[in-house]
């Protein structure tokens, strides 16, 4: 495995337990006036998603697959 | 009457623009299948998020979060975001290379020729078409659920109803005939290219709709200094109760002087603890008792709801978007994407759609949870809530437009998806016969009217069963069997005795817990484990221990497979 790929790997296991937020757990506290913060650091957190796969897009993006793809389309069948 | 005509506008304008798909179909089974391999970047995007978001996303999210509170968006929204995006970018773009270089359409047959195996075709096709058909019921019934009470009054000679709320609304029949009927024209006109058009149309639609929804609503419940005022409080007394009510005359949000009690804490020791608080802010768990009518005996009768998350359950959910892997009408879509690079926009974009529509959506729910009787199917919050506080016909009917968008934005890929299914998998396989591309195309869509004929039967002899608890258990299904597709598509040592037992533990373990479940609805293990996470490790470890303990695959499939 690339190194790039696993620095991605180790990147997404720790977004994966920070979903696990159970400091904001029991809070009630209201973000912006109407926001529980609660739902607001969930809402980050769909932010924070977009923003790691546009960074996995730009350093780990599989250039090769789309060639390969293309070399056999023509003399291949299913 | 004006809800009625937005929303038959509505309908004709999805079929022109999706009709419009039209004079770029080129005629052969492979457009009809997979576009021709040509769908860019936004349409791609449109046309998996649109399938992705069924009724769900915009009915059952409000719903979800009238009964759970905000632990709603992080059970089904945040982790989606993640999980869903790792799935197009490992399992999608690898699907799409794969399909491209070898000319696959379906699922079944990249399964085949991976692991050499027409019988795991065979054990396959069974399970992915009964997983897909409660999903397609749930759109079609949810569909007729709400434009009913979204059109009441409009025609109440014609459709009479007892019960008032419904009298006059447009019957499930005739709403669940004219959805399929809409489908089903674009569907076989233009295949998969039109449901790519139909899907940007729609989900633009609904992710619109969704927002103006929220404004709406935001502006009308603001009266309350805050909205999330609103939310019904537990009192010193252990009882829960709604503070405000909406006054449709004058269009004020009023301040009861004396609150309605709606329901009260199953434990009263608990009172202290949650004193003052609104239990649908948070994701602490508390159980609370509250009156709901009894749909056969119409007596008024105690349940008991659990507000908040388990913590358990909140970690295990974290496998249900994984469904998304297995999806078989996900599986065409990324296979008609023009290059790999059309991805790259769902990637990042995808996250971003579901905050966007989740996110009002779980605020409404749980804002409608100080406004409506807690006895009101979850399924009907967002039409409710739209109906008390907006009032407006034509926003309804707008609103109501936005629904259908969602529930048809999935249906139509699950239709296509089953006809280039049967075509491919079951007739066209190892057929003796040789078929021109016109007798092929008339097969397919042959199968596509079939399939709606018999989904539309279905979902009239089912519309009073509750159907909408199945859907966990096919996202459930799905998602068990991903480490199926992540073997075949990254481990070369994975043969095919492992991909049976593999798909065999699934379908034993999954059967256990939903008889265990009583045949759907929500259901934990062990304080609070999805049993799709216990599927998952079943099929994963029957995976590895049989493909270990077998003959590996042969060289030649081995690099047919992999860079």
């Amino acid at each position: 495995m690339k190194k790039i790929s696993v620095v991605f790997l180790v990147i997404f296991v720790v977004l994966a337990a920070l979903h696990q937020d159970a400091w904001n757990w029991s809070s009630s506290y209201l973000i912006f006036g109407f926001m529980p913060v609660g739902l607001a650091y969930h809402a980050l957190y769909s932010l924070t998603a977009a923003l790691f796969w546009g960074i996995v897009i730009k350093f780990a993006w599989p250039e090769d697959l789309e060639q390969w793809a293309e070399e056999g389309e023509k003399n291949s069948t299913p | 009457m004006a809800t009625v005509w937005v929303i038959v506008c509505y309908l004709g304008a999805l079929l022109a623009f999706a009709l419009g798909s039209k004079f770029l179909f080129r005629g052969t089974s492979n457009d009809y299948f997979v576009a021709s391999r040509s769908i860019g970047p936004f349409m791609l995007l449109m046309s998996v998020f649109g399938t992705t978001m069924t009724a769900f996303a915009l009915v059952g999210s409000t719903g979800k979060a009238f009964e759970r509170g905000i632990g709603t968006y992080g059970l089904m929204a945040s982790s989606s975001g993640l999980i869903h995006a790792a799935c197009f970018f490992l399992i999608g773009v690898k699907i799409w290379s794969i399909g491209k270089r070898h000319g696959f359409v379906t699922q079944i047959q990249f399964f085949r020729a991976r692991f050499n195996s027409n019988g795991l075709g065979y054990l396959l096709f069974p399970i992915f078409v009964l997983l897909v058909i409660p999903y397609l019921l749930i759109g079609v019934i949810g569909a007729g659920k709400t434009l009913q009470p979204a059109t009441a009054g409009a025609f109440p000679e014609l459709f009479q109803s007892e019960n008032p709320i419904l009298n006059g609304g447009v019957p499930p029949w005739l709403t669940g005939l004219v959805i399929c009927g809409v489908v089903l024209a674009y569907i076989f006109a233009g295949g998969s290219r039109a449901a790519a058009w139909a899907n940007t149309f729609q989900t633009l639609v609904f992710m619109a709709m969704g927002l103006v929804a929220f404004v709406l609503i935001y502006n009308v419940l603001g009266q309350a200094g805050s909205p999330t005022n609103v939310a019904a409080r537990v009192t010193e007394q252990g009882t829960v109760v709604q503070d405000y009510s909406f006054d449709k005359a004058s269009g004020k949000l009023i301040k009861a002087d004396k609150p309605k009690v709606v329901g009260k804490l199953k434990h009263p020791e608990e009172a202290n603890e949650w004193a003052g608080k609104q239990p649908h802010l948070t994701r602490d768990e508390v159980e609370i008792i509250y009156k709901a009518k009894n749909p056969k005996t119409k007596e008024l009768v105690d349940k008991t709801r659990d507000v908040g998350v388990p913590w358990l359950m909140f970690l295990t959910y974290m496998f249900i978007p994984l469904s998304v892997g297995m999806f078989p009408h996900l599986f065409q879509h990324w296979l008609t994407a023009k290059s790999a690079k059309a991805f790259k926009l769902t990637l990042i974009a995808h996250p971003l759609c579901i905050m966007i529509v989740w996110v009002p959506c779980v605020l409404i729910g749980i804002w409608a949870s100080g406004l409506l009787p807690w006895g009101m199917p979850p399924a009907a919050v967002l039409s409710n809530v739209l109906k008390t506080l907006i009032g407006n016909p034509i926003l309804t009917g707008m609103l109501t437009a936005g629904i259908l968008a969602a529930i048809m934005s999935s249906l139509d890929s699950q239709f296509l998806c089953l006809g280039t299914i049967f075509t491919n998998d079951v007739v066209l396989h190892n057929s003796k016969k040789k078929y021109t591309d016109k007798q092929i195309l008339f097969m397919a869509r042959g199968f596509v009217v079939g399939i709606v004929a018999l989904t539309y039967v279905l979902a009239l002899l089912l519309q009073n069963q509750n159907v909408f608890d199945l859907a966990v258990w096919c996202f459930s299904g799905f998602a068990a069997l991903t480490p199926l597709v992540i073997a075949a598509l990254y481990w070369k040592r994975a043969t095919a005795a492992g991909a049976f037992a593999s798909v065999i533990a699934v379908v034993v373990t999954w059967l256990i817990f939903f008889a265990m479940s009583g045949f759907g609805g929500e259901f934990t293990v062990m304080g609070g484990v999805m049993p799709a996470a216990i599927c998952w490790v079943a099929g994963a470890l029957a995976m590895v221990v049989v493909s270990l303990a077998t003959k590996p695959p042969s060289r030649e499939t081995v690099n047919k497979f992999f860079v």
